[in-house]
C-alpha cells in the first residue's frame, strides 16, 4: 500500500504518506464497524427470536435482511427532541463523548499483524483508559437530560463501570504477565504455536472473569440495570430520540464488538487458527485453514458475539445488589488469587512461562 | 456460605444448564404464524361479528321481542317495532354498536326464532366514529353473505348444544 501511494503521489513526504496511509485505515476500520453494527442488530433480533421459538424479522426484503437498514432510516428521519430544560451543549456532547472513545480505541485492535491503524507501545493502557472513558458519556447524557429516570440510569452506570473496570484491569494484568507485553500483536505472538499456548487454558479463570465484565461495562443484559426496561424505562438515554439515540446503539454495538475481539485476541489467540498442528490438514487443499488469517479472529469474535445474544436470551437481569456483590466480592477476589497463581506458576516456570 | 454452594457457583452449573435450555431453542420448530397470509384455525363455537337471518323465503326472521336487547349485558342493542300491514310484528329499527358489544353471545342464546346469531368474522373495522352503529340493513346484510358459512359452523356445532 505504502509503494502504491509513492507511486501515485510522487510528491508527498514520507510522513505526508504514512498520514494518508493512517486515513484510509481509519476510514476502512469506521466503515466496516458501521456494516458490522448493521449485521449485528438484525443477527441479534434473528438470534433471539429464534431462542424465543420465533422467527424474528422477516418483512423488509427477504428474510428480513434490510431490517436494519429500515430502523436506521426511521431513526435518521425522526425529531430530535431536546428537553425544555435541558443543558442543550451538554445533553448533544453526551452520546458524541460515547461514541468517539468507542471507535478511537479501536486503532490499538490488530486485525492481522500487518493491519494496525496504531503500532502504540501501551496499547493495553490505550484500550484500559478509552474503555473507561465511555462512563463519562453515560453520566453525562443522565445528568444533561434533567430527569430524574435518566439520572437514576447514569448513577446506576457509574457505579457498575467502576467496579467491574477493576476486575477488567486486574484480568489484563494476567494476560500482561503472560504475554510480556502492552503490544496486542506481541500478546498474539506469544500465544502463537497451537491451541495449548492459547491463554485461555492457563488464565481461564481470567478469561471468564474479563468476559463477564466485559458484558458489564457494555452495560448488556445480563447487567442493564443501568437501562432498566422494566424500571427506569431505558435508563440515561430515556430522553434522547432520532439520530441521537441511534449515536448510543451505535456505540454500544461497537463496544460489544470490542470487547468481543479483544476477549479472542487476549485469550483465544487472535489470528491463530484453532487447526495449526494438524499434519493432515496442512498436507491437503485445506492448509488454508491451518495458516493464521483474519477469519480465525473473526469466527472468534461472532462466537463472542453470539455468547452476547446468547446471554441476553438466557438470564433475567441482576438485582442491583447482586450485581455490585458480584462485582466486588467474587470477581475481583477471584482476579486477585489468580494473578498470585500466576506468580507460582512463573516461578515453577510452567504455562507461558515454561521457555523462559 | 457452605464450601457446596461455593463450588456450585464458581462452577456456573446453574448458567450452563440455562445456556443449555437457551441453545435447544434455538434449533426447535418455530411456532409463529404469519398472520394475514396464514391464519390460525377457528372454532365452530368462534363468536364474532353480529348478523341477522332470514327464512329460506326471504322474510326476516327477527319478531322484534327485545329478548336479546333485554339480556345483552353490554346494552348494544337497540330495536323499535310496529305491527305490519300482515299483522305480523316486524321491527322498524334494529340497530348494535360495535363499540359495546362484547360479543358474549348471550342474544344469539336468548334468540327464539334464531334470528340474530354471531359469525366468525373478527377482522373488521371501520374509519368514521358514526359506523359504529350497524343497522338492520347492515346486520341482514352481512347474514345473507355469510349464510353457508354460519349454517356449516351450527350443523358442526349441533351435537355439544
Amino acid at each position: 500500500m505504502k509503494e502504491l501511494i509513492t507511486s501515485l503521489f510522487s510528491t508527498l513526504t514520507v510522513q505526508q504518506v504514512t498520514l494518508v496511509i493512517s486515513i484510509i485505515n481509519i476510514v476502512i476500520v469506521t466503515a466496516s464497524l458501521i456494516l458490522f453494527v448493521v449485521f449485528m442488530v438484525y443477527f441479534e433480533r434473528k438470534i433471539m427470536g429464534y431462542m424465543h421459538a420465533r422467527i424474528g424479522p422477516n418483512r423488509v426484503g427477504p428474510k428480513g435482511i434490510f431490517q436494519s437498514l429500515a430502523d436506521t432510516i426511521k431513526l435518521l428521519f425522526k425529531e430530535i427532541i431536546i428537553p425544555a430544560k435541558a443543558d442543550r451543549f451538554m445533553f448533544l456532547l453526551a452520546p458524541l463523548l460515547l461514541l468517539i472513545p468507542a471507535i478511537a480505541a479501536w486503532a490499538v485492535v490488530p486485525m492481522n499483524p500487518e493491519f494496525l491503524i496504531a503500532d502504540i507501545n501501551a496499547g493495553l493502557l490505550y484500550l484500559l483508559a478509552l474503555t473507561s472513558f465511555g462512563v463519562y458519556g453515560v453520566i453525562l447524557a443522565g445528568w444533561a437530560s434533567n430527569s430524574k429516570y435518566a439520572f437514576l440510569g447514569s448513577m446506576r452506570a457509574a457505579a457498575q463501570m467502576v467496579a467491574y473496570e477493576i476486575a477488567m484491569g486486574f484480568a489484563l494484568v494476567g494476560v500482561l504477565m503472560a504475554g510480556g507485553s502492552l503490544k496486542l500483536g506481541a500478546i498474539v505472538a506469544a500465544q502463537s504455536g497451537g491451541i495449548q499456548n492459547w491463554f485461555f487454558i492457563p488464565l481461564f479463570p481470567l478469561f471468564i472473569v474479563y468476559f463477564i465484565s466485559g458484558v458489564a461495562e457494555t452495560n448488556r443484559h445480563p447487567f442493564d440495570v443501568a437501562e432498566g426496561e422494566a424500571e427506569i424505562v431505558a435508563g440515561f438515554h430515556v430522553e434522547y430520540s432520532g439520530a441521537a439515540f441511534a449515536i448510543f446503539f451505535l456505540a454500544e454495538y461497537i463496544n460489544m464488538a470490542l470487547i468481543s475481539i479483544l476477549t479472542a485476541i487476549f485469550f483465544l489467540g487472535g489470528w491463530e487458527s484453532v487447526f495449526s498442528n494438524i499434519s493432515i490438514l496442512e498436507n491437503s487443499v485445506f492448509s488454508f485453514l491451518t495458516q493464521p488469517s483474519i477469519f480465525w479472529l473473526l469466527i472468534k469474535t461472532l462466537f463472542f458475539l453470539f455468547v452476547f445474544v446468547w446471554l441476553r436470551a438466557t438470564f433475567p437481569r441482576y438485582r442491583y445488589d447482586q450485581l455490585m456483590t458480584l462485582g466486588w466480592k467474587v470477581l475481583i477476589p477471584i482476579t486477585i488469587l489468580w494473578i498470585g497463581v500466576e506468580c507460582i506458576m512463573f516461578v515453577m516456570e510452567v504455562g507461558p512461562w515454561s521457555s523462559i | 456460605m457452605n464450601i457446596k454452594h461455593i463450588i456450585k457457583t464458581l462452577s456456573m452449573i446453574d448458567l450452563i444448564k440455562g445456556f443449555n435450555v437457551t441453545l435447544k431453542a434455538l434449533f426447535r420448530e418455530k411456532v409463529t404464524i404469519q398472520y394475514p397470509e396464514v391464519k390460525t384455525p377457528l372454532s365452530p363455537r368462534f363468536r364474532g361479528k353480529l348478523a341477522l337471518m332470514r327464512y329460506d323465503n326471504g322474510e326476516e326472521r327477527c319478531i322484534a321481542c327485545k329478548l336479546c336487547s333485554a339480556v345483552c349485558p353490554a346494552q348494544a342493542i337497540t330495536i323499535e317495532s310496529e305491527e305490519r300491514n300482515d299483522g305480523t310484528r316486524r321491527t322498524t329499527k334494529f340497530e348494535i354498536d360495535a363499540f359495546k358489544c362484547i360479543y358474549c353471545g348471550f342474544c344469539e342464546e336468548a334468540c327464539p326464532v334464531d334470528s340474530i346469531v354471531e359469525t366468525d368474522i373478527f377482522e373488521y373495522h371501520m374509519t368514521e366514529n358514526h359506523q359504529r352503529i350497524q343497522t338492520k340493513e347492515m346486520l341482514l346484510a352481512t347474514g345473507d353473505d355469510y349464510k353457508e358459512q354460519i349454517t356449516k359452523n351450527r350443523a358442526k356445532d349441533s351435537k355439544y348444544t
